[in-house]
């Protein structure tokens, strides 16, 4: 059975880059951000919503882009991990992440760092509580959580002093 | 790709989108936020033929006084229901139901139409959108229609919204003074849905005797639904500790439970109970202001 193929021609902006692809409907944004894009820095953990690992933010909020469709992204803007370091300097809560060893294996860190933007631009003197809470959406398994809160927390103390 | 294909229209504008349903009808999946439907279409669990993104309508998501309560968009966010100090300031029960919804991205994604369109068994909202006075405003290419909540939920995924309509607006009765609100759930440790979720409305006279008492349960059975028996108990009565204790007993009376992977029926008829009771006390020591 042949099942006939429809493509739509989109173009999301992904750190400061037009990506113009066909595409089908049905194309998840995270298969676009690493296939169609090549930026293989967002992760796909569970595919189901829960871990995280595909945070990115979109038009400036964080999301899931394992559970959006590249097509409702057609024409916005998307900040993934790779679009975090400026000429050569590791964004402040990437240099958290190193200095307090908020990782292990590294695959949940992308997602826990593009969720961190999204904290620290809402609470931008946060509790170890309002970071608990606010990375709910976000699934470690090697470090137990505590330094990364603890890289949060460098990340918080480094912006503010800029 | 996980979902079947489907043909993808993003209609510019609420006309468009609703000739598109009169021609599509149950053929057609409108997607809103996407975070009930794109997981079930991964899983195949939905393979519509056609999905209407709602994306270009302007005027889905609002937030607005009206003259007996609250106006909301159905398009409006978790995220915006929560941090809206319009909402804080009315209604705070509906922007802390908002932020227990499942975790911070979700949320930026997820809509109040469209948790109440899908009608998820374990969804935050319908329990206290029952609790609350509430009409669901619907649009269809024929015109628009108004449910009220208790007339919403129908079954397991199964609402009153007809295959033609969309939910466009949510519209709340802001709750006589002397009221005091609680939601309170046992959130599933993953996904935060709740496994019981319990939202009381109690209304408190001079003298201390409850003159209103509303409330929904969500997460135990097939669809959300009122609690009679309690609401029934604790009419005309003191709301003291000792009649909320037995009002409480009355919760899984009436409810449809069944075993599942979460809990057996009797579990969570003892849940309904303990969280019936739960939700009173904090919504009574509430009362005040």
């Amino acid at each position: 059975m042949t099942e006939r193929i429809d493509t739509m021609s989109i173009a999301i902006t992904i750190n400061d880059v037009v990506e113009a692809h066909d595409v089908e409907p049905r194309l998840l944004l995270v298969h676009f951000i690493r296939e169609s894009a090549g930026l293989t820095g967002t992760h796909v953990g569970c595919d189901t919503s829960q871990c995280g690992a595909c945070t990115v933010l979109l038009d400036g909020l964080a999301v899931k882009s394992c559970t959006v469709l590249a097509a409702q992204a057609d024409g916005a803007e998307i900040v993934t991990i790779e679009g975090l370091a400026k000429n050569g300097a590791l964004h402040p809560i990437q240099q958290g992440f190193r200095e307090k060893h908020g990782l292990q294996c590294g695959f949940c860190t992308p997602g826990m760092i593009m969720a961190a933007c999204q904290l620290l631009q809402r609470h931008p003197k946060p509790t170890r509580a309002q970071i608990r809470d606010q990375l709910d959406g976000n699934v470690c398994r090697c470090t137990g959580y505590l330094q990364i809160i603890d890289a949060i927390e460098w990340a918080a103390d480094a912006l503010a002093k800029r | 790709m996980y979902p079947a294909a489907f043909r993808y229209h993003a209609p510019a504008t609420l006309e468009a989108a609703l000739a598109l349903l009169a021609e599509l009808g149950d053929r057609a999946r409108p997607l809103a936020g996407g975070h009930s439907l794109i997981p079930m279409m991964k899983l195949r669990l939905a393979q519509p033929e056609h999905v209407i993104d709602l994306r270009k309508i302007a005027g889905l998501a609002f937030i607005r006084e009206t003259d007996r309560g609250l106006a909301i968009g159905a398009a409006t966010t978790h995220w915006q229901v929560e941090s809206s100090p319009l909402v804080t300031a009315r209604l705070k029960l509906l922007a802390e139901v908002a932020a227990g919804i499942a975790d911070p991205q979700v949320r930026n994604r997820g809509t109040i139409g469209g948790s109440l369109a899908h009608a998820d068994p374990a969804a935050d909202y319908p329990a206290s959108l029952l609790a609350l006075e509430v009409e669901l405003v619907c649009a269809s290419a024929k015109g628009r229609r108004v449910i009220k909540a208790d007339a919403w939920f129908q079954g397991l995924m199964a609402t009153a919204l007809a295959s033609d309509e969309l939910l466009v607006e949510i519209h709340v009765t802001l709750p006589p003074p002397g009221t005091g609100a609680a939601y309170i759930k046992l959130p599933h440790p993953a996904t935060r849905f709740a496994i019981v979720g319990v939202a009381a409305l109690v209304t408190q006279d001079g003298s201390g005797r409850c003159t209103r008492a509303r409330l929904g349960i969500t997460g135990v059975g097939p669809a959300a639904t009122r609690l009679a028996g309690v609401e029934a108990a604790l009419a005309g009565a003191a709301l003291d500790r000792a009649t909320i204790e037995v009002a409480a007993t009355q919760a899984a009376e009436g409810l449809d439970l069944q075993d599942d992977r979460h809990a057996t029926a009797a579990e969570k008829a003892a849940l309904a109970g303990v969280f019936a009771r739960r939700a009173l006390e904090a919504a009574v020591a509430r009362c005040g202001g």
